[in-house]
C-alpha cells in the first residue's frame, strides 16, 4: 500500500456528473482529499474546476454521484450545514459584504464560529475573545490598516485577502480556495498561501490556482481537469514532466514568453 | 516613434476623493508600459481615469499623434473608446446576458483585429461562441474581455491585470500577442499586472506609483536588471 493510500480519506468526490443542458460540466469526477492534504486542482480554463468545488460545497447539485465527507454522505446536504461541519471555501470573484468593514465583517463570522451567532445585535467589541481573534485574523492578512473602511472602497488586492480570513475565521477543517490569490501582489502571495500552508497538519486543503511557483511550492498532491473529467494526477513531479499536462495546460515555461521580449 | 499619449498633472479619483495627486507621463506609438505599485497606490485609478470611468478633478489627457491629438479630459468613455482606447478592466465586466459571439461583434470596428482572430488567439471562445456570459469560467471571462478591447481595434490597450485568471498556456499566448501587437501594428498598451516580470518582459516603459504620485520611471530594462530596486519600489521584503 503506498503512503497516500494508507492516509485516511477526508472527502471524497464519487464519480460526480454536472450537466447544464447539453454541456458536461463535470464528468465522472472521483476525487480523494486526504487528511491534511495540500492537493491543487488544476487545469484549462473552462475544465469545470470552480463547478467542481460548487458541486462539492453544495451551491450546485449534482447530476449523478455523491460526495462523502468524514463518511457521511452529505450529497444532499445545504451549504451552510456543510460549513458546519467544517468544509469551507473562498470564492474566485469575492463575494463580500461590502457596506461593512472588514473589522465588522470578521466579528460576525468569529462571532458565529464561537456561537454567538444569535447575539449579532450587541455593540462590536462587547466580546474580548471575539475581537482578540478578529485582531490576529487582521494584522496575519495586513488588513488593520482599513479595518473600519466599508469592503466596497478597498482596492482588490485587500478584498481577496479578507476573503481569505474570512474562510479562515471559520477554524475549517477541509479548506477549498478557488483561485486565492489571484490580484494579490506579487510580494504578498508567498505570504499568504505559507499561512495557508502552515495550518494545522490536520486541516485538509484542495487549491485551484493558476500561478505555477506558488502552486508547485504549495501542492504534494495535484489532480488535473480537462474538459470536466480528471486526466491525471500524483505528485508534482510527475505532474510537471507529463506531456500531456504540458500540451494542454502548462505550457513550455517563460522562455517563450521572454523571446519577444523588447522587440 | 510619435507620442501617442500625454497625462499632464492628473488629478482624479472618486467623487470627492482624491486619488491620483498629479501624474504625468508619455507614451510613444507601439510602446508598451507596465504600470507597477503596491495595493491601492492608484494604478487601477489611472487606468480607469484614462477610459473615463473616474471623476477627474485636474489635469489633462491627450491622445493622438500629430494634429490629430483629442483631449480626452472631458470626453465621456464611449467617445474615448472611439477615439481609440480600449480597456480591460479589472473585473471583467463582459456582457453577460449577450453570447460570446455577441460580445465581440456588438463593439467591433474595422481594423486587424476581428472576431475570428480573436478565436484564433483564444480557441476556447471559438468553442464557446454560442454561450452566454454567465455560462463562463473566470478564465473565459478573462479571455472574452481581452478579445473585446481587440476587436475595437484601439491605439492605446489598458489591461488591468490581464493574466489573472488564465492558464500558463494562455498567458504565454497573450503575452506573445501582445509584444506581436505593439511591435507589428503600432498599438500602445498600458498593463498593470501582480507578475512583474512577466510584464516586464514584453514592456518598453516602467511607471510605478505610490500613493497616488509617480515615484519612478525609467525603461523596463532597467527594473528587470535590478530586481532590488524594483522590490524596493514595490515594497517587497526579500
Amino acid at each position: 500500500m503506498s503512503e497516500r493510500e494508507a492516509q485516511t480519506t477526508v472527502l471524497h468526490a464519487q464519480q460526480l456528473v454536472k450537466r447544464f443542458g447539453g454541456i458536461t460540466a463535470t464528468d465522472h469526477v472521483t476525487l480523494e482529499l486526504k487528511k491534511g492534504a495540500r492537493h491543487a486542482l488544476i487545469g484549462p480554463n473552462g475544465a469545470g474546476k470552480t463547478t467542481l468545488i460548487n458541486l462539492l460545497t453544495g451551491v450546485l447539485p449534482p447530476t449523478e454521484g455523491r460526495i462523502v465527507l468524514d463518511g457521511q454522505d452529505i450529497t444532499d446536504l445545504p451549504p451552510h450545514l456543510r460549513v458546519q461541519r467544517g468544509m469551507v471555501r473562498t470564492f474566485q470573484i469575492n463575494q463580500l459584504f461590502d457596506s461593512l468593514s472588514p473589522l465588522q465583517t470578521l466579528a460576525l463570522t468569529v462571532s458565529r464560529q464561537q456561537g454567538l451567532g444569535a447575539r449579532w445585535w450587541q455593540k462590536l467589541g462587547r466580546n474580548a475573545q471575539v475581537m482578540a481573534r478578529c485582531e490576529q485574523l487582521l494584522e496575519r492578512f495586513h488588513l488593520s490598516e482599513v479595518m473600519n473602511q466599508p469592503t466596497r472602497v478597498l482596492p482588490y488586492g485587500k478584498r481577496r485577502l479578507l476573503e481569505i480570513a474570512i474562510a479562515l475565521s471559520c477554524e475549517p477543517r477541509v479548506l477549498l480556495l478557488d483561485e486565492p490569490v489571484a490580484g494579490v501582489p506579487a510580494g504578498e502571495r508567498e505570504e499568504l498561501l505559507q499561512t495557508v500552508a502552515a495550518l494545522p497538519a490536520d486541516v485538509s486543503v484542495l487549491l485551484i490556482e493558476h500561478d505555477m511557483d506558488l502552486v508547485f511550492s504549495f501542492a504534494k498532491y495535484m489532480t488535473v481537469l480537462v474538459n470536466g473529467a480528471v486526466l491525471t494526477e500524483g505528485e508534482p513531479e510527475a505532474i510537471a514532466n507529463d506531456e500531456r499536462v504540458k500540451a494542454v495546460y502548462l505550457g513550455h515555461g517563460t522562455e517563450a514568453t521572454l523571446e519577444d521580449g523588447h522587440g | 516613434m510619435a507620442e501617442l499619449l500625454r497625462i499632464e498633472d492628473l488629478r482624479a479619483g472618486y467623487g470627492e476623493a482624491v486619488v491620483l495627486q498629479g501624474v504625468s507621463l508619455a507614451l510613444e506609438q507601439g510602446q508598451t508600459l507596465a504600470l507597477l505599485g503596491r495595493n491601492g497606490t492608484g494604478k487601477t485609478t489611472l487606468i480607469n481615469t484614462l477610459a473615463g470611468a473616474t471623476r477627474q478633478h485636474g489635469g489633462r489627457i491627450y491622445l493622438g499623434v500629430g494634429a490629430q491629438q483629442v483631449d480626452l479630459s472631458r470626453l465621456p468613455s464611449f467617445e474615448r473608446a472611439a477615439a481609440g482606447i480600449g480597456w480591460v478592466p479589472q473585473e471583467r465586466n463582459i456582457f453577460k446576458s449577450l453570447t460570446v459571439h455577441e460580445n465581440l461583434t456588438a463593439v467591433a470596428r474595422p481594423g486587424p483585429w476581428s472576431p475570428q482572430s480573436v478565436y484564433q488567439m483564444f480557441p476556447r471562445l471559438a468553442e464557446r461562441k454560442g454561450n452566454l456570459g454567465t455560462q463562463l469560467s473566470g478564465g473565459e471571462q478573462q479571455m472574452l474581455a481581452v478579445g473585446r478591447a481587440l476587436v475595437l481595434n484601439p491605439r492605446l490597450l489598458l489591461l488591468d491585470e490581464p493574466l489573472e485568471g488564465l492558464a500558463p498556456i494562455i498567458v504565454e499566448e497573450l503575452l506573445r500577442a501582445i509584444a506581436r501587437i505593439t511591435r507589428e501594428e503600432g498599438l500602445s498598451a498600458i498593463i498593470v499586472e501582480q507578475h512583474p516580470q512577466a510584464i516586464l518582459a514584453i514592456s518598453q516603459q516602467t511607471v510605478v506609483l505610490d500613493r497616488g504620485t509617480v515615484v519612478h520611471q525609467g525603461t523596463a530594462a532597467q527594473l528587470q536588471a535590478q530586481p532590488e530596486l524594483l522590490d524596493s519600489l514595490l515594497g517587497v521584503a526579500r
